[in-house]
């Protein structure tokens, strides 16, 4: 049926397009004979075509701008009146003798216009007029069409200041008078339209609605044209003439359109002049009006106006135009109880964005919007749509993006409170712009307090909340969060140790609840950020070393160890074991012997009872050794406390050559090249002829197991430790030792059983090499290297 | 033949001419047989002079019994057709009883003639003027002549002339008030007035307001009615809503009208009407008629 009826339309349409033809085709043919009775008699019979109420108003359009250029050559025929003979008063009498109505008033309206050019007539008075007579076109459609051309044809003639038809009486007021008038009445016909037909057509009635909504909103555009309307017209009459109709049409619709239209067609600067006016009647807009699309609008234009010339700023303050609109957003949020969050939050975007450009410097303002928005979103759950949650994002990363500096939102109370509301996935979202934002600028926060707050802020980072499991989450994104969090860590700083001592201790508080997995991405930087105190305090300090001093490394130290016994809930041994370490070393700087034995201690512990991987192991006790090996703070006994242990562990490895390297590494502990170094050379042979031992063992049970002894690496490796301490000056270290170990290689080499590997041998004919150069260089060392043979 | 041909032929022509006749307005005045031909125009008291010609045909003789020259107003009823009524009749003697042999002419004057109706063709009725001149020749029958002129009367602007004012309406349907702005036009006039909708639950499609014209004439129970409508004037396209007000604005001038005529000689009357009519989209009529009373006002450009 449907189908049907566009055929028919289409059948009218072409009906009435050749009716109208024919009709012009006479028209113009009286036309040129000069007869006028004619020719208003064929324009009559051709207007009449425009009298179908068979089409839609797309295709009576099409009908209605086939009669509009016909219209053309008779309005050029009334104006000459040598070619009728008639005046034009006559001839506007003249039209209105045809019966029907629409002919006679689209050419009454026609010559209406050649009468106010003519200017026989007050241009008022033929306008005014003209907009009553046009009231007797009642139906929605043709009516509209016929104001359409009321106002196309009276555009030009209209009194505006500086126009030809200004004067003698006829002031801009006219003009406006009329183009309001007009417009009220296009804009009470469009509404109706939707009453128009069966019920069950309303949708397609509203799209047909909407193609005509331009017809009225072009009188916005003519009134916004009218040069004579000058802000205080506006104030007085353009804008409570428009609004009046807006409001009183009752059409959400139109209501909508025109809102949009008025916003857009008038100068920004009037809008802020008229601001309360224009708020008053958004809060008076029916019920299903986007009020927040209005004003976000309205903001966004107002916000670039702003933005476009510092000059306007103060306008804006001379209006309190913040405190207008935020008061206008509380009302409209208030009144419409049932709009989606999204909605709200939008506005409160618009409404921020608004205040950053305007007023930058009054972050109580901004705060203000935050807090609007907590109220909103209080009591209620937390977001579940995903357009919400992004506009919070938007309104929390505005004030960011504007400071480039998060310190200032940190400041704002109602920050954090926004963020509570956020569920994890956006809460993290939002807090990685939060340090993203950090790390792009480089800034840098002093305050404990405010360290508090930025971490209270992402927490949705340290902490675990909403009891999401950690493992439900994409393992590189948790890192990488991780990651950012850890280079935040590092950003604060403040030359004032105290204070650095309390940023600290915020910051510990913060993440020690991070649970397993992330505390191992958390805490060193933690530790080295501390570290890094420790080593400044130590650098300054001297003079000042006390208990009462707040900040001390004693103190520091303790934090220190708290921080790093987190990690035994991970677990995570090898992390914890390096970092006491990393601290032991740092006592150990500061003079702190027991602090850096507690370490040193912490660090044993773990190896014996949480590092069982025998890998790990082996990377432990390296690292146990190469730390301890710096220590130069222990006095004889702790030393030999902890050399013993760890040549013990060394010892004791699962491994034949792990054993071997770990307890030929193990001689450095007795051998520090150093001025006070320990020069233990015995304990060092002994180590070595352990090493040698095991390899030696280790070169057994291969040839036991595999039937061929494995190649001879350690020993060449034990014979570089050799060298190495012989040059130190090691007196146990002899060359005949050497010179043994050298011979027992090559034997070993030589011998059937050992496995082949170029690699060993290319490191033992290397370390030959160096032998010899040693020698032919000659002077001190060259000495001690001539009684060896190679 | 030719003879008793010639004898029936009429001996003479006769010319009436009036006094003032090239610089008397002319109107058109539609003749019985279709025919509109163009006749002078007086008014009521005014003098009706002139000439009588009688010219016999070349070479005959016209005997009578006496020449006359009548002025009447007739009433003319259709359905009663053929039978006139002079309401006035006035006779001027030309001529003794005697022999024309040539052209002879007669003044003729009628001073200050009562004519008080106006010359009006109807749908049932006619009323003429008209100068009848009869040459009387008893036995032969009389030969005859008229010559119609056509009569108007001019009234002045009523003293009273209040506007039409109403409201009418069908309860819980449709009230609507309308005001013209007179009661009284005259017949170059122009009915301003305004159509307000006080309350509208039909669906109207559009709005016409019409001029009727009422003739009755007879009395009693031979009153004949007959309703024309001469004009048809579309107010308003399409459906208004509640306080809608719609202008009306009525040039007469296009339109073929008489004044109003209240009982004419006690034979007929013609009144006119003002009908508002909406038309629903069920085309269902509603109307409301207002009697208007219509007078000729002088023209002052003649």
């Amino acid at each position: 049926m449907v189908l049907e009826r566009a055929e028919d339309e289409e059948k009218w349409l072409a009906e009435g397009i050749a009716a109208i033809q024919q009709n012009a085709f006479y028209m113009h043919r009286a036309l040129d004979a000069n007869n006028l009775r004619e020719a208003l008699k064929y324009s009559a019979l051709m207007l009449s075509e425009l009298r179908t109420s068979n089409l839609s108003p797309h295709k009576y359009y099409d009908l209605y701008m086939r009669a509009f250029g016909e219209l053309r050559g008779l309005e050029m025929f009334f104006k000459d009146e040598s070619r009728h003979g008639v005046s034009i008063v006559d001839l506007y009498e003249l039209v209105q003798h045809a019966g029907n109505i629409l002919p006679r008033l689209y050419l009454l309206c026609t010559v209406g216009s050649v009468y106010i050019k003519s200017k026989e007539a007050p241009a008022k008075d033929i306008l005014k007029d003209l907009v009553e007579m046009c009231r007797g076109v009642q139906h929605p459609i043709r009516g509209l069409f016929l104001r359409s051309y009321l106002s196309q044809v009276s555009r030009d003639k209209l009194p505006d200041i500086g126009s030809e038809y200004e004067g003698d009486g006829d002031t801009v007021m006219d003009a406006v008078e009329f183009v309001l008038q007009n417009f009220t009445e296009m804009n009470k016909l469009w509404v109706r339209l939707q009453h128009q037909g069966p019920g069950r057509i309303r949708e397609k009635r509203e799209k047909e609605r909407s193609e005509l909504r331009d017809l009225v909103g072009k009188n916005l555009h003519v009134l916004s044209q009218i040069e004579g309307v000058d802000l205080e017209m506006y104030k007085e009459t353009v804008l409570p003439g428009v609004l009046e109709q807006v409001v009183n049409c009752k059409d959400d619709l139109a209501q909508y359109y025109l809102m949009e239209c008025l916003i857009q067609v008038f100068p920004d600067e009037y809008h802020l002049q008229t601001l309360e006016a224009l708020l008053g009647s958004c809060s008076q807009l029916q019920p299903t009006v986007d009020v927040k699309m209005l004003l976000s609008q309205l903001m966004e234009r107002l916000s670039n106006y702003a933005a476009s010339s510092p000059d306007v700023l103060p306008e804006f303050l001379q209006v309190e135009a913040f405190a207008k609109l935020s008061s206008a957003i509380w009302k409209v949020v208030d009144a419409h109880a049932e709009m989606p969050v999204v909605g709200a939050i939008s506005l409160y975007v618009s409404l921020l964005t608004f205040t950053l450009r305007v007023h930058p410097d009054r972050l109580d303002y901004v705060d203000q919007v935050l807090g609007a928005c907590v109220n909103k979103l209080s009591g209620k759950p937390k977001l579940e749509d995903r357009r919400a949650r992004k506009q919070i994002v938007a309104l929390l990363s505005a004030p960011i993006e504007k400071y480039n500096d998060v310190v200032r939102a940190l400041t704002l109370p109602n920050y954090p409170r926004v963020m509570e509301y956020l569920d994890s996935s956006t809460n993290k979202q939002m807090a990685m712009v939060i340090i993203q934002s950090i790390m792009k600028n480089n800034t840098c926060i002093k305050e404990a307090d405010k360290v508090e707050v930025l971490f209270e802020l992402i927490e949705g980072l340290v902490k675990d909340v909403d009891g999401i499991a950690v493992d439900e989450l994409d393992e590189e994104d948790f890192n990488e969060e991780q990651n950012y969090v850890a280079r935040l860590i590092h950003m604060p700083y403040n030359d004032d140790s105290e204070e650095m001592l309390k940023i600290m201790c915020a910051v510990q508080k913060h993440i020690m609840g991070g649970g397993p997995k992330r505390l191992p991405f958390t805490v060193p930087p933690l530790v080295f950020s501390a570290l890094r105190l420790v080593r400044r305090l130590q650098s300054q300090d001297g003079e000042v070393v006390g208990e009462e001093l707040p900040a001390t490394p004693r103190k520091l130290f303790r934090l220190l160890s708290q921080i790093i016994e987190a990690l035994s809930s991970v677990p995570s041994p090898e992390l914890a074991l390096r970092l006491y370490l990393q601290c032991a070393e740092a006592a150990g700087d500061c003079d702190l012997e027991p602090v850096a034995y507690e370490f040193f201690t912490q660090a044993f512990v773990l190896y014996e009872e949480e590092v069982a991987d025998s890998k790990a192991q082996v990377t432990a006790i390296h690292l146990i050794i190469g730390s301890l090996q710096r220590m130069t703070v222990f006095g004889v006994e702790n030393r030999d406390t902890l050399t013993h242990k760890a040549t013990g562990y060394a010892a004791k490895l699962l491994k034949k050559p792990d054993q071997c390297r770990a307890v030929y590494a193990c001689s450095h502990l007795f051998w520090v090249d150093d001025q006070k170094g320990i020069k233990d050379g015995e304990r060092v042979l002994l180590c070595l002829k352990r090493a040698l031992r095991i390899a030696n063992a280790a070169q057994q049970m291969a040839s036991v197991t595999r039937g061929s002894a494995g190649p001879v690496t350690l020993f060449v490796e034990i014979l570089n430790k050799y060298l190495y301490l012989f040059e130190k000056g090691n007196p146990q270290i002899t060359s005949s030792a050497i010179q043994s170990l050298v011979e027992l290689i090559q034997n070993e080499m030589q011998s059937d059983s050992t496995t082949q590997d170029p690699a060993s041998d290319t490191f033992f004919a290397s370390t030959v090499r160096y032998i010899q150069y040693q020698k032919e260089k000659g002077g001190v060392m060259g000495e001690k290297y001539e009684p060896k043979k190679v | 033949m030719n003879y008793l041909l010639g004898a029936f032929k009429p001996s003479c022509n006769v010319f009436i001419t009036f006094a003032d006749g090239k610089n008397r307005k002319q109107v058109p005045l539609k003749k019985e047989n279709g025919q509109t031909i163009m006749v002078p125009l007086f008014q009521s008291q005014e003098n009706i002079s002139g000439k009588v010609s009688i010219e016999p045909i070349q070479g005959k003789k016209v005997e009578h019994n006496g020449v006359k020259v009548e002025l009447l107003g007739q009433i003319e009823m259709y359905f009663d057709r053929g039978n006139f009524y002079d309401f006035t009749s006035l006779v001027r003697e030309l001529d003794v009883p005697g022999e024309l042999y040539e052209r002879k002419t007669y003044s003729f004057e009628f001073s200050t003639v009562e004519m008080p109706y106006e010359t009006y063709n109807g749908v049932n009725v006619r009323l003429r003027y008209v100068l009848k001149v009869t040459i009387n020749r008893g036995y032969a029958g009389s030969i005859v002549e008229y010559q119609d002129f056509v009569v108007r009367n001019y009234s002045p602007p009523p003293s009273i002339n209040n506007s039409i004012k109403m409201e009418v309406g069908i309860e819980d349907c449709l009230h609507i008030e309308f005001e013209y702005n007179k009661s009284k036009y005259h017949l170059k006039d122009v009915i301003i007035g305004k159509i307000y909708f006080l309350l509208v639950r039909i669906k109207i499609k559009n709005m016409d307001l019409e001029i009727r014209r009422r003739e009755s004439t007879g009395s009693g129970q031979n009153t004949h009615v007959e309703t024309e409508t001469l004009a048809k004037f579309e107010l308003m396209d399409g459906a208004p809503v509640r306080g809608e007000s719609i202008p009306i604005r009525l040039f007469l001038s296009p339109y073929e009208l008489t004044p109003t005529y209240r009982n004419v000689n006690n034979k007929f009357s013609v009144k006119y009407y003002l009908n508002l009519v909406l038309v629903d989209e069920e085309d269902r009529r509603y109307f409301k008629q207002q009697e208007i009373t219509i007078f000729r006002l002088q023209e002052t450009s003649t």
